[in-house]
């Protein structure tokens, strides 16, 4: 397992830099110019040049690619363009609010999922199985910008103009007063801000794994062994849940892997929603403001963390699998 | 025949199951008794509705579509278990009752261990703790000749061969010491060589453990060897009964005269093989009268009219078979050895 493990990181690090190459040449090779942002038509074309040297981009591109190479080696990634920082500092202070965003929503999607899935299988062609079909198609085939806007518009601001119970602010990761909160207060504040944009997020993810958990656990209680299960007198709980459950998963794990690259596209998307200071919106302004190493360092980040993924993925498949132990 | 007390009783066994195609009358009015002790053999083709009579006894058949009709009755040591609560039933499975299935690479779950799987019905059944429960366990995969146990224990199913499987399956079915044990074709996925395995080591513990065994197959080799009595199954009913000697050398059905000439003959290597002709009907729709009429040999227009009755032969009542011509075909019909 753990020369698996250790194989498996050796083999992402050229991968890591392919994934490096690509982003630098699509990003720069891009059309618009970075400084335009900083220019007017009646700037001298000596200040212009100027501007240029300054931002480093008056040298050829391939010297400019073993530049950002040989920084990104030694963990720097460069400054930002427009906030005068180095990126590095600005990816270390919005990637945890990403990270407790998109963990949340995986934790979310895959416990609603799979509870859903297993209670469609067992109680097959039931109504709560076709109603949670449709449902779950509806989620699967809403767009999450869509259900984010939908949320804010009923939690958020209809929760308010209607006057219900529980209104969940529709921006920022935490309130303004926040520093001032007792600690219990602080997790509350923090978790009613996380619910609607991990909500939804989860659900249209939750849709795609409850009609795969379904699926497979259909495929696994129709088995010679659930029978067997059974036939030792089992309870129905100890037959799902610790002979099926197991099986059913196999398949749904790969899941984790695959859904990785949707849920951080998700999150660029309800990050500019609900204003969250996370990766997503970041990186979304900056393309907007053609800062070039803030692009490329965050799509980095992206692309690490799905690579990253993957691995976890394959480490629980064989968790999960005693037949795929790469022992 | 048998002066034992009867322990489980099946009468009027009704299994039916609904399909896009219509019902499926996959047992059809099946009833026999089990002794304390005995082991009853069960044999027929495929589709005949012998694996579908071993689930009914659990209840193990998927229901839906499958369903055991009103009227039906299975009585265990005078309990109708029919009309037993679920949580009863529970008890009764894996601790009174336990069964074996045909395909052991199949009926293990390949995400645990071997172990775990044999505690499982120790701890709910005899409630032992975890530590006592694996030295019961290691003790059983000893009994049923699995060498080095303690290494065996902690292995995942596919680390094993299809022989071992059914060995522990025989263990976990043994565990709690069934008074029944259903071996539903326990030998067909096996080797030859260690079929005889198989065969031997389950008379061994029944003999061991006193328990009744029901055993259904398609092989009469298997019946000859460890079985008391038989029960010749077609088209979801019994065709005949008998002990096993009485089913071997004086078939009275044509099925199963039909069966017997089929089978390899021991000495004769120039007989050709004596297949029955055909194959069993779709449970779906039956054909109206005898169900074997299409293939038999000696099939009369009234066989198509109606069904025969299960009759008893003479005067005991434990020999009895399902044909209008009994008692008048003695010995092998012509065209059929």
């Amino acid at each position: 397992m753990r020369t698996f493990i250790a194989r498996r990181l050796l083999g992402a690090i050229p991968l890591v830099l392919g994934i490096a190459t690509l982003i630098f040449f699509v990003v720069n090779l891009a059309p618009g110019d970075p400084t335009a942002r900083f220019l007017n038509p009646n700037t001298s074309p000596e200040a212009q040049e100027q501007v240029r040297v300054n931002l480093g981009l008056d040298q050829p591109l391939p010297i400019r690619y073993v530049r950002w190479l040989g920084a990104l080696a030694k963990g720097d990634l460069g400054d930002s363009f427009s906030h005068n920082r180095p990126v590095v500092d600005i990816i270390q202070e919005l990637l945890p609010n990403t990270l407790l965003l998109s963990f949340s929503a995986i934790g979310l999607a895959f416990i609603l999922g799979i509870l859903l899935g297993i209670l469609q299988a067992v109680r097959q062609y039931s109504l709560l199985d076709s109603i949670a079909s449709m449902v779950g198609l509806f989620f699967y085939s809403m767009p999450s910008f869509w259900l984010a806007l939908m949320m804010v518009l009923l939690f958020s601001y209809g929760a308010n103009v209607w006057d219900w119970p529980i209104q969940f602010p529709a921006s920022d990761v935490q309130d303004i007063e926040y520093a001032f909160f007792s600690p219990v207060e602080k997790v509350q504040d923090r978790l009613m801000h996380l619910t609607l944009p991990a909500t939804s997020l989860a659900l249209v993810l939750a849709a795609g794994i409850a009609r795969f958990t379904r699926a497979s656990m259909l495929d696994v209680i129709r088995q010679d062994f659930i029978r067997t299960a059974r036939a030792k007198g089992l309870s129905e709980p100890v037959v799902i849940f610790r002979h099926a459950l197991r099986n059913a998963l196999i398949p749904v794990i790969t899941l984790v892997g695959l859904y990785l690259p949707f849920l951080f596209s998700g999150t660029v998307f309800i990050e500019t929603v609900f204003a969250w200071p996370g990766m997503g919106k970041l990186v979304v302004d900056s393309i907007l403001e053609r800062d070039y190493p803030v692009v490329m360092g965050g799509t980095l980040v992206f692309a690490v963390m799905v690579v990253v993924g993957n691995l976890v993925s394959d480490v629980l498949y064989a968790v999960v699998d005693p037949r795929i132990r790469h022992d | 025949m048998t002066t034992r007390p009867d322990l489980l009783v099946v009468t009027d066994l009704r299994t039916h199951f609904t399909t896009e195609v219509g019902v499926a009358r996959a047992v059809d009015g099946v009833s026999f008794q089990v002794g304390m002790g005995e082991t009853l053999g069960i044999v027929g083709e495929s589709g005949c509705g012998k694996t579908v009579t071993a689930l009914s006894i659990l209840q193990l058949i998927p229901s839906p579509p499958g369903e055991i009709l009103k009227g039906s009755s299975i009585l265990f040591d005078g309990e109708e278990l029919l009309k037993a609560a679920p949580a009863r039933l529970r008890e009764i499975r894996g601790n009174d009752i336990s069964m074996i299935f045909q395909e052991p690479m199949t009926s293990l779950n390949p995400v645990l261990k071997v172990g775990h799987q044999i505690e499982e019905a120790l701890r709910l059944h005899r409630g032992l703790s975890k530590s006592e429960a694996r030295s019961a366990g290691v003790a059983l995969l000893a009994e049923v000749g699995i060498s080095d146990p303690e290494e065996r224990y902690d292995c995942y199913p596919h680390h094993l061969s299809g022989g071992m499987l059914q060995r522990i399956m025989i263990a976990i079915a043994l565990s709690c010491e069934p008074r029944v044990l259903i071996a539903d074709e326990p030998t067909t996925a096996l080797d030859v060589t260690v079929q005889a395995q198989i065969l031997d080591l389950l008379a061994k513990l029944q003999d061991r453990h006193g328990m009744a065994l029901l055993l259904i197959t398609h092989d009469l080799g298997v019946i000859a060897e460890v079985c008391d009595r038989v029960v010749v199954m077609y088209g979801g009913q019994i065709v005949e009964t008998g002990t096993t000697q009485d089913i071997l050398t004086r078939p009275e059905h044509p099925y199963t005269q039909g069966l017997l000439a089929s089978l390899p003959g021991s000495g004769d290597r120039d007989v050709r093989l004596n297949p029955i002709p055909g194959t069993v009907p779709s449970p779906v729709n039956w054909p109206a009268g005898c169900r074997f009429r299409d293939r038999c040999p000696v099939a009369e227009e009234r066989c198509a009219e109606s069904v025969p009755e299960l009759l008893p032969l003479s005067e005991e009542t434990t020999r009895l078979a399902r044909c209008w011509r009994v008692g008048s075909i003695g010995g092998p019909v012509e065209g059929s050895t």
